[in-house]
């Protein structure tokens, strides 16, 4: 079983073990656990082959935007990833297209509830939690609706702490226990209704939401409609990027951090943005090798810290770099990459190939706004936040959902007063990129005891300033973006260390032995990895290489779930390590790629598999329409509605020189979720084996 | 010259883009003007793809009999897959008035020669596996109809107008229907002025707001059905469907299964909605779901993938307008498909090219007959 057991944040629950079948193997699951989880931690990566080239097709998104993951359950295609398994379910590979299981007769209809509220809330992550408890205050009938389970959208998969500052947005705690604390806060307000696996399939004009409620269909009427849908993930194409095991970035998160199933033993990841390195450490704590991260840019987007963080434990992080294939028989088995140049163009010559079982995609996330456009144009009072609206992080999310509530009042008329200036200003702030990178400071002090900062990079974050007991961490100006400098006392109590969410503050204590320092680093990474007495390669901020050190102490910090290392080294070495290496770096072996039929390898529409060769000809025949392209290729026809490749497909019209102002966009409709036709009408049908077992033959 | 042409097309939709085809057939240079970006950007993608010519009058008859003999065979004749599946139309009957209603209809039907018989309710049972077999009394069933996608196929035929040299200019719409003395002399756009002495309007929903300035009333106004589409299954039936039967909200509705295995289906609103927006509403999937499970329990798990809604662009008594009003020689109307222009189009365009190029055949002509604009509209379709 590919489950994990030892997680240095996660603690596993005891559930109750579930028994499925897979094409008639015997399998496992726990209690409300989806299909896709189910499989990947028994072990099973293939959950259907296409219908055009019989091709192995595994989890893509695993976030029910996609239908790559659908199988057949007990005769009905479903998306696994969204499915839960339930006893003695019988669970098959879809191949091709399904045969529908044969539905005796109708028993009764039922009728489309239609529900009045002040406020709809689509979408329960950081940004809808926040815009509800803030609608909730007022007492404003408002329905949160998210297609999950449990609420709090990506911060359940986040396990690292949170960036940002603790008075707006709960930085320096961990995005789980800030999904409970945000749902939690909801109790307290009865005029907020929260609806779990509630799905919007459509927002129609006559200014009514579809919303599938498990299998109920509802129309709900609201006076205000608030997205905080999140976001999805870009796609890239390459060729091999539809073998079993190539996925997001968000379902990796998803099945290590949600669903405790470890789905790869080697990794690689394409994207240097906070996304990917996440995942990487993510990776790292559910005893994942990473194998290499590439970035096509010259540096990598996402924090520093994050960057440098999983550089220090021995991850190598190839900028200038790009996937030139994906190979693999019936899943990854090989990964192949190049450097670029300025023009991001691939250098012949520096072929580098990987073995690695999982590759994952975190190329950027594209705002889910489907529903805002379309209650604009029935006409409806529409608001849009959080990742909806505009990509940031989560601490932004929160307090965009808050201003966004005080919008909606203010439509209700249920508070005159205007969203104040600086609420605005403060949002600005929490989404603002990563600013400048300064260079490590020369040591101005000569404390027996202090704390080193390896935190250089401009970014908004403060934690570290408002837990110091003695004040002696602050930042080198007003706003939360400047960079925090050690200046009074340390008393060595770890606060700092341990509510840094970069991992970037090292205590250097001298009080034991002025010559030979020791130096206490944070890990996360398992419990019992590192052992007072191990002899550790200690690394720099950025990761170099700093020789070994001797541990000399664990210390666990449960409450926590921190671990502080600590080593004895010399002062040399004291305040510029920061970390320990967990394995060497790879190099890769030397390969020459054949790139002649690379076009057609490349899939484009993932749901039709429509290759890149397709569409690179219909543009060169002078297809100007991603209607007209869609009509003859079937390029965004499939189930997934062009969620994964309408942002590709425009990028191809790019590169082969049309100015996208030539270029007509597709025309959305609805349904943006596929749903079953009998939910419409609250059909209740028996099936021919409820005719059998209903048939006693008295 | 080169902005001359010998015919000038608005509209490339159901009609437009095979009439093209069948002008450029002809050696007739021919151009196109569009509005939107692509050919059939406006109804014909709405269509949902049923081909038959089992209608109730010559000219229709005709002209889809014509039309299917394009279509089928059209993938042997050009190479291109269109999607085209001879399934039949099948109509079940449930009630004893319908049964007579169509049995009557079923008489002018054979009387055209169509291949159209009345099936007993085993024979419908056959034919759909899962239809609801309460009070079923059998139905009528035309097995060389069939369906085609609208998609696939109108972009056959303009890879095929353009090949023969026909030309389009899409994003460009035509703005005025330039004549003197009585007669057409040109078309403007924002682009420029092109010559013709001959211009088709075939705007569809459009068609009487780019008649209006000639002074021509056409009497076409829209009205609009909402349609659908499931994820594909395995194939597990052929025909049309088509369940006259009125509901709570609609009047007919009908669907079949595609070359895809995906189910399309479409309803009639009732009453009907009038006007050109073509935003999706709530009632359409609660009636269309409540409708189809009645009559086909099984389609009850196949998840809905995508709506839209179409315009039909109507005419008072359900027939298209086809002519050559005398009041502005050279000024063709081809207009008020009433819903039916994708399976009209092929067969029609290729009679009235005949009429613009002056040597109609007999077929030619009586394709056109009923389509006059000079008529009393009293009369009504008797099946839509």
């Amino acid at each position: 079983m590919n489950r994990i057991t030892e997680h240095p944040v996660l603690q596993p629950e005891e559930r109750k073990k579930v028994a499925f079948s897979f094409d008639g193997k015997k399998c496992e699951a726990l209690e409300g656990e989806v299909i896709s989880s189910a499989l990947y931690a028994n072990g099973i990566k293939i959950f259907s082959r296409h219908k055009k080239d019989d091709g192995p097709q595994g989890i893509f998104c695993a976030n029910g935007q996609c239908a790559q993951c659908s199988v057949i359950a007990d005769g009905l295609t479903v998306k696994s990833c969204v499915t839960p398994v339930r006893e003695g379910m019988k669970v098959a590979t879809l191949k091709g297209t399904a045969r529908l299981p044969r539905v005796a007769c109708v028993q009764e209809f039922g009728r489309v509830e239609e529900l009045d509220v002040d406020a709809l809330i689509i979408g329960g992550g950081p940004s809808g939690l926040a815009a509800a408890a803030e609608l909730g205050k007022l007492n404003v009938n408002t329905l949160i609706i998210d297609d999950k389970t449990t609420f709090g959208g990506k911060l359940v998969l986040q396990t690292h702490k949170f960036f940002g500052s603790v008075e707006d947005c709960y930085a320096g705690t961990r995005g789980i226990d800030i999904a409970g604390k945000l749902e939690h806060q909801l109790k307290e307000y009865p005029s907020v209704k929260a609806w779990p696996d509630a799905t919007c399939l459509a927002v129609f004009s006559d200014k009514k939401a579809g919303v599938l409620r498990g299998d109920k269909y509802y129309l709900i009427r609201p006076k205000a409609l608030v997205s905080a849908t999140g976001a999805r993930e870009k796609s890239l194409a390459f060729p091999g990027n539809t073998l079993p095991g190539v996925y997001g970035a968000g379902a990796f998160q998803t099945l290590v951090n949600r669903d405790l199933v470890r789905p790869a033993e080697r990794l690689f990841i394409v994207g240097g943005g906070n996304v990917g390195l996440i995942a990487a450490y993510h990776a790292l704590q559910a005893g994942i090798k990473v194998v290499g991260l590439i970035e096509a840019l010259p540096e990598c987007g996402g924090y520093k810290v994050h960057a440098d963080k999983i550089k220090r434990l021995g991850v190598p992080v190839y900028t200038r770099h790009t996937i030139v294939r994906a190979d693999g028989k019936e899943g990854l088995e090989t990964v192949t990459i190049a450097g670029v140049d300025e023009k991001f163009k691939t250098l012949p010559g520096t072929e580098k190939t990987f073995e690695a079982d999982t590759l994952l995609i975190a190329v950027g996330l594209s705002s889910v706004d489907e529903f805002h456009a379309q209650a604009l144009e029935a006409g409806m009072e529409s608001f849009v936040c959080g990742d909806a609206e505009e990509i940031a992080e989560a601490s932004a999310a929160m307090f965009s959902g808050k201003i966004t509530a005080h919008k909606v009042l203010k439509s209700l008329g249920v508070m005159a007063a205007p969203v104040p200036q600086f609420w605005f200003e403060r949002l600005e702030v929490l989404k603002s990129r990563p600013g400048v990178t300064k260079t490590p400071a020369a040591k101005d002090h000569a404390k027996p005891v202090y704390p080193v900062l390896h935190c250089r990079q401009e970014i908004p974050c403060n934690p570290c300033v408002t837990v110091c007991p003695k004040k002696s961490i602050k930042l080198c100006g007003d706003s939360i973006m400047n960079t925090p400098q050690f200046t009074g006392d340390c008393i060595g109590c770890f606060k700092c260390l341990i509510i840094c969410p970069g991992l970037a503050v090292t205590i250097v204590d001298y009080r034991k032995d002025a010559k030979n320092p020791t130096v206490a680093l944070p890990f996360e990474i398992g419990r019992g990895l590192v052992r007072k007495g191990d002899k550790v390669q200690l690394t720099g901020w950025e990761g170099a290489d700093l020789g070994e050190a001797e541990v000399v102490d664990v210390k666990d910090f449960k409450a926590e779930n921190t671990l502080v290392v600590i080593v004895k080294t010399t002062p040399e070495k004291a305040d510029l390590a920061a970390s320990l290496k967990l394995f060497p770096a790879e190099a890769g072996r030397k390969t020459v790629t054949d790139l002649a039929r690379a076009d057609d390898e490349t899939i484009i529409c993932r749901c039709e598999r429509v290759s890149l060769g397709e569409i690179r000809r219909a543009i060169r025949s002078g297809m100007r329409d991603l209607n007209q392209l869609k009509a003859v290729t079937r390029a965004g026809m499939g189930a997934c509605g062009a969620k994964t490749c309408a942002t590709i497909l425009l990028n191809i019209f790019r590169s082969e020189g049309v100015d996208l102002k030539e270029v007509t966009g597709f025309t959305r409709r609805p349904l943006f979720v596929e749903a079953p036709l009998g939910v419409f009408s609250g059909v209740k049908c028996r099936t021919e084996a409820d005719e059998k077992a209903s048939w006693s033959g008295f | 010259m080169k902005n001359k042409y010998d015919v000038i097309i608005i509209g490339a939709g159901s009609i437009g883009v095979p009439l093209a085809m069948s002008l450029a057939e002809r050696k007739l240079k021919t151009l196109v003007l569009e509005a939107a970006a692509s050919p059939g950007q406006g109804q014909n993608k709405c269509a949902i793809g049923g081909i038959r010519a089992t209608h109730s009058d010559g000219s229709k008859i005709k002209a889809c009999l014509r039309s299917i003999r394009i279509f089928s065979g059209w993938e042997q004749d050009h190479g291109d897959d269109i999607g085209w599946i001879k399934g039949g139309y099948l109509f079940p009957v449930y009630t004893e008035n319908d049964e007579s209603v169509l049995k009557e209809l079923l008489k002018v039907q054979q009387g055209f020669g169509l291949n159209i018989n009345w099936i007993s309710a085993d024979k419908v049972r056959e034919l759909v596996p899962g239809i609801a077999a309460k009070d079923l009394r059998g139905g009528t069933w035309s097995p060389d109809d069939g369906s085609a996608s609208p998609l696939l196929s109108i972009n056959a035929f303009y890879r095929r107008a353009v090949k023969l040299g026909a030309e389009f200019r899409f994003r460009e719409p035509a703005t005025e229907i330039l004549s003197e003395k009585g007669a057409v002399t040109g078309v403007r756009t924002a682009q420029g002025c092109y010559t013709t002495a001959c211009v088709v309007n075939a705007a569809g929903a459009e068609a009487a707001k780019v008649s209006e300035p000639t002074g021509i009333k056409v009497p076409v106004k829209p009205d609009c059905h909402e349609a659908g589409i499931t994820e594909p299954a395995e194939r597990f039936f052929e025909p049309m469907v088509v369940d006259i039967r009125p509901g709570d909200k609609s009047k007919n509705y009908y669907f079949y299964q595609n070359f895809e295995g995906q189910i399309v289906f479409c309803l009639t609103p009732q009453p009907q909605l009038w006007g050109a927006d073509r935003r999706s509403t709530s009632e359409f999937l609660p009636e269309i779901s409540k409708r189809m499970i009645a009559l086909m329990p099984n389609v009850a798990n196949l998840k809905v993938r995508r709506t839209w809604r179409g315009l039909y662009p109507m005419t008072p008594d359900g027939f298209p307008v086809v002519d050559f009003p005398p009041a502005l020689k050279g000024y063709v109307l081809a207009v008020g498909m009433c819903g039916q222009g994708f399976m009209l189009g092929p067969g029609l365009g290729e009679a009235l090219a005949a009429h613009i190029a002056g040597k109609p055949a007999a077929e030619d002509k009586e394709i056109l007959a009923g389509f006059r604009l000079e008529r009393s509209f009293a009369g009504q379709e008797k099946l839509k």
